[in-house]
């Protein structure tokens, strides 16, 4: 017990370390960031028609004249505190933003998930158990093809074959325009997710099923499939029975592991498809130079990241015979 | 009575990338021929590394993809055809394994021995052959990395048992353990063979198998160079140098080694290959090609010019 609690103190020691270092990062690179929010925000046309006194009121509103330091700590107290922030281009809490945009970018970035490592997991099982033979090959070639495409062409080609050519699916947003918020069926928004969707899991996909490969194809060289197969196991049985069981560790984390891939390639898929999800709002903070919303992101979605390698180190411990008995003993 | 196993002319190759593209094939074991009878034990004993374990891979058509075996296996006197080995392995013929990285490091003993299945004459099954070995039901439940040496070789001895098997392969089943552990090992093993089954019995350890074995097979850089009774040996009636050094390296027998040792796959050369260390060799044995493998004083040999008289 006081191991695991040791265990618990440990990781929480290190994400707070983290994502402290993160959001300080964020807002270096941001003040490094050439652009100039007043010129991106009001344009030059409208900065050339005000008052000196108002463009003072908008460099403080965009707070362009307060210290850098100065700026970092008063976020950070406030932070410590749990408060976010406003945004300064939405005008509402960042918390608020984040939990409405999370919340559009929640069935992506799941489905998309599971999506990808399950089918990663299958056939990157499959490679392993058929090593050199054709179902490896072809497994692999359209691996290696999919993770030399980058997400966002990927998506541009899906969009256009798909949404133009064909007319399945829509071309953009999470809604049809003009439609209001209550009256959009649950179908129609799947039918403007899916596409989305697709890119993650699709690009998702190689990474996870090119590692389990390797792993699945040292499981099926070892000393104890060797021994099944002396014993009259046959293949299928050797892969369920001992293949699945043994390539469940690392699966587990590729698996979380991949949960800050999806976030990330979320940022450029939901760009193209114009989806509006916490990668667009990202961009926007961005581009926008909306810093305690693109702090608030950050920071948000590398606490869900971390969250992650913290469940798989979890699940670890379920998994793992070795660990589970040593945790009972100590 | 038809034997057992019936090995005849066996040759086991290996393909090997050799600087860049050349391939070369890498022979292992060459020319091999043995039976084992029912109930008998017949010890295969060779150099580690010599490519022993091969020998019981092949019989189990498990061999890895870039090796080739030529030659004829007969089990109860019909050819071993891959579609008859899938039907008997595990079933009539079973292996015991080197040692705990044989059985799955993630499931459960119990599991293991019962191969999926969890009936419940299954699992009276699986607890009666552990008992059979002194190990109490606990066992089933636990990981093989919380099984002694012992226990471990206990329990893959059982994994051979949990059908009836009319042939054993014994891959070195004894390595890492003391003398005391091993007879003990080895008096399960003997005792299947006192109920019928066969079993060949490959080791490294001369003293080891001359404790259990009927029969003894000397393999020297592949190739078998003598069959002997186990009793030939404590009675002096060898007839290959090397069997003659061997047995004289032996602890018991002074310890005297003889200098050299055995070439490797890929540096065999023509003539004998024993020539280079043997000190009755004579011109004849480098000379010709190959020498002939043929039956000599109740047992065979391959020597011109082997212990205990001129050839007949």
């Amino acid at each position: 017990m006081r191991h695991r609690l040791q265990f618990a103190g440990k990781k929480l020691l290190r994400m707070l370390l983290l994502l402290l270092g993160v959001s300080l990062a964020a807002f270096l690179l941001m003040a490094a960031s050439p652009m100039d929010p007043l010129q991106t925000n009001v344009g030059q046309a409208a900065l050339g028609s005000m008052s000196q006194e108002q463009i003072a009121q908008l460099e403080d509103y965009w707070g362009v004249n307060t210290p850098l330091p100065e700026r970092y700590l008063g976020w950070l107290s406030a932070a410590l505190r749990g408060d976010l922030g406003t945004s300064l281009l939405y005008r509402q809490p960042v918390l608020q933003i984040v939990a409405e945009r999370l919340g559009n970018s929640l069935g992506l970035l799941l489905s998309a998930w599971v999506l990808s490592g399950a089918l990663g997991l299958t056939l990157g099982v499959l490679a392993g158990a058929f090593r050199d033979r054709w179902p490896d090959r072809l497994i692999r070639g359209w691996c290696l093809l999919l993770s030399s495409t980058p997400a966002f062409w990927l998506a541009l080609l899906l969009l256009m074959v798909f949404s133009v050519w064909l007319g399945w699916f829509p071309i953009g947003l999470s809604v049809p325009i003009g439609a209001a918020a209550e009256q959009v069926s649950f179908l129609e928004r799947l039918r403007h997710a899916f596409l989305p969707a697709l890119t993650l899991s699709v690009t998702g996909v190689s990474g996870i099923a090119l590692h389990t490969r390797e792993k699945m194809a040292d499981v099926m060289e070892s000393d104890y499939v060797l021994f099944a197969r002396a014993r009259g196991e046959s293949l299928g049985g050797i892969v369920l029975r001992h293949g699945l069981r043994n390539v469940a560790l690392p699966a587990i984390t590729l698996q979380f592991a991949s949960v800050s891939e999806i976030i990330g390639g979320s940022v450029l898929v939901e760009q193209v498809f114009s989806y509006p999800g916490l990668g667009q709002a990202a961009v926007n903070a961005g581009l926008g130079g909306d810093l305690p919303l693109l702090l608030g992101i950050t920071v948000i979605t590398a606490a869900v990241v971390f969250g992650g390698s913290l469940a798989a180190d979890l699940l670890y411990g379920a998994v793992d015979p070795e660990i589970r008995r040593g945790a009972a003993k100590g | 009575m038809n034997p057992v196993l019936q090995v005849e002319h066996l040759s086991i190759s290996f393909t090997q990338y050799d600087r860049g593209t050349r391939r070369r094939r890498l022979p292992v074991i060459r020319d091999l021929s043995f039976s084992v009878q029912p109930g008998q034990v017949v010890a295969v004993v060779g150099a580690s590394g010599s490519g022993k374990s091969l020998l019981a891979h092949g019989i189990l058509g498990i061999l890895p993809y870039n090796s080739a075996m030529e030659g004829t296996i007969l089990y109860q006197g019909e050819p071993l055809t891959r579609k008859r080995l899938e039907t008997l392995r595990g079933r009539e013929i079973a292996l015991i394994p080197q040692g705990v990285t044989y059985l799955d490091p993630r499931m459960e003993v119990g599991a293991q021995l019962r191969k999926g299945r969890s009936d419940l004459s299954a699992r009276e099954k699986s607890r009666n052959v552990l008992a059979r070995y002194g190990l109490g039901p606990e066992v089933e439940r636990l990981y093989p990395f919380e099984l002694s040496g012992g226990m471990a070789r206990r329990v893959l001895i059982a994994t051979a048992v949990m059908e009836q098997p009319g042939l054993i392969l014994a891959d070195e089943p004894t390595p890492g353990l003391d003398a005391r552990a091993a007879g003990r090992i080895l008096g399960h093993i003997r005792e299947r063979a006192e109920e019928g089954t066969g079993v060949l019995f490959i080791t490294h350890d001369l003293e080891l198998a001359l404790t259990i074995a009927h029969r003894v097979l000397v393999l020297y850089a592949g190739e078998t160079i003598e069959e002997a009774d186990a009793s030939d040996f404590a009675a002096g009636r060898l007839r290959h140098p090397y069997t003659r050094a061997l047995w004289n390296a032996l602890p018991c027998n002074g310890f005297q080694p003889i200098p050299g040792s055995q070439p490797g796959p890929g540096e065999i050369a023509d003539g004998c290959q024993f020539a280079p260390r043997c000190a009755r060799c004579r011109a004849v044995c480098r000379r010709e090609a190959s020498v002939p493998y043929v039956p000599f004083r109740n047992g065979m040999v391959r020597c011109r010019f082997p212990e205990g008289g001129e050839r007949v």
